[in-house]
């Protein structure tokens, strides 16, 4: 799935929870459609603004640990960490403009 | 302001609207989709869609919307990325007031498609993507070895609670009435399984639990219980999307748009295509086949054909 970086259950405390700035993870699987058609807008989104906000992907099927610790049973689902806190969390398929504006970026 | 309209507007850019805009396009109408999400509509959320003429072994469904929203582009089709939230007639003109302001159009096709119902109980929006779902496609793997409910009696619901057995331990159909509505085939294969359950004349009231779903409060003729559930998949119908039409086009009696054979509705110079206009089969061959048929009701209505 493209350029974004990937992160796993090993990493996740020191490239997630413990990054200085924001983090946006993308938790996706092979299987899942949706996530098929986030992929490109998620690389656009992190071209743009992937400087004030780090931009991941986690596979589910290869990290089960973290997706059952943060209770992710739907995806695509996107969660915005913060001092390894989560700060929001965006269900389904949306694209690099509806991201944008829910993550108060836009304009 | 005449100078400004439009030929044709397309309200979505799912597979009936993308192949209206094919049409369209073709025809020398230079289209208007507006689509606020991305293309493709339900096709986003379908892994393979093995019954669409042409595609032997089948197709991705978002290979194929890409692949539409490509072809519309060759043909000079344009996207805006709003939502239509009105529309009136305007002379020979129908306004359309979209989430970015407003568009004059000579001819509008309508191909807003349809969104899932909700249950509308406590706990449903809270716990969406927490083991509330509508895509047993997309969200099954999720609950290997759970207890998990669907609740609905129709083709959908019984279809994936068929597909969710796959994962799941057991599924619970919950339906209101005493019987499935589903088709004979489905119904059989379902009330077969030996690990799908049901729960009759049942009427779900919450949805409950801690940081995911924990169970089910239902209602049924013995009263208020707990259905212990990790999952709920919800089928309970979906509803056409033509709250922006503002009543002045003639629904059927399950609220979609009423459409001839040539798509025409009473509102002249609106044509309806796919999921959102009342019809006998809903896949996505229909979509597009009405979709081009839309294209060609749109011309002919601005020929004066």
């Amino acid at each position: 799935m493209g350029s974004l970086q990937a992160v796993t259950d090993a990493s996740f405390a020191a490239e997630v929870l413990e990054a200085k700035g924001p983090v946006l993870v993308d938790f996706w699987a092979p299987w899942c459609p949706p996530c098929r058609m986030l992929a490109p807008q998620l690389e656009a989104f992190a071209a743009e603004h992937g400087d004030r906000i780090k931009v991941l992907k986690l596979n589910t099927d290869e990290n089960p640990a973290t997706q059952r610790k943060y209770a992710v049973q739907s995806i695509p689902t996107l969660v915005l960490f913060e001092g390894g806190q989560e700060k929001q969390r965006i269900v389904g398929l949306v694209n690099s403009d509806e991201l944008k504006r829910r993550l108060g970026l836009s304009g | 302001m005449n100078a400004e309209a439009r030929n044709v507007v397309v309200v979505g850019g799912g597979p009936a609207g993308l192949a209206a805009a094919i049409y369209a396009g073709r025809f020398g109408m230079a289209p208007l989709v507006l689509e606020p999400g991305l293309p493709g509509g339900k096709l986003t959320l379908i892994d393979r869609i093995e019954n669409f003429p042409g595609f032997p072994g089948g197709i991705g469904g978002p290979e194929l919307a890409q692949r539409l929203d490509e072809q519309a582009r060759e043909y000079g089709a344009e996207f805006r990325a709003v939502a239509a939230s009105a529309i009136r007639r305007d002379g020979a003109l129908i306004q359309v007031a979209t989430t970015g302001g407003e568009v004059a159009a000579r001819a509008v096709i309508v191909a807003s498609g349809a969104t899932p119902l909700r249950l509308g109980v406590p706990g449903e929006r809270e716990f969406l993507g927490r083991g509330v779902s509508y895509c047993a496609t997309c969200d099954g793997p999720f609950f290997r070895d759970k207890d998990i409910a669907v609740v609905g009696g129709g083709d959908s619901a019984v279809e994936e609670a068929l597909c969710l057995t796959r994962f799941a331990r057991s599924v619970t159909v919950i339906h209101r009435r005493d019987r499935l509505r589903a088709s004979e085939v489905l119904q059989r294969r379902a009330l077969a399984h030996p690990r799908i359950r049901f729960r009759w004349s049942a009427e779900v009231i919450a949805v409950e639990g801690g940081d995911q779903v924990e169970g089910i409060r239902l209602r049924d003729l013995q009263g208020e219980s707990r259905l212990p559930a990790e999952g709920v998949f919800v089928y309970v119908g979906i509803a056409p999307v033509t709250g922006f039409l503002g009543g002045q086009v003639d629904l059927d009696a399950r609220g979609h748009l009423r459409a001839a054979e040539d798509t025409a509705t009473s509102f002249p110079g609106l044509f309806a295509a796919g999921d959102v206009r009342g019809k006998p089969l809903r896949q996505v061959a229909t979509a597009v086949a009405d979709g081009a048929v839309a294209a060609m009701a749109a011309e002919k209505y601005l020929t004066g054909d």
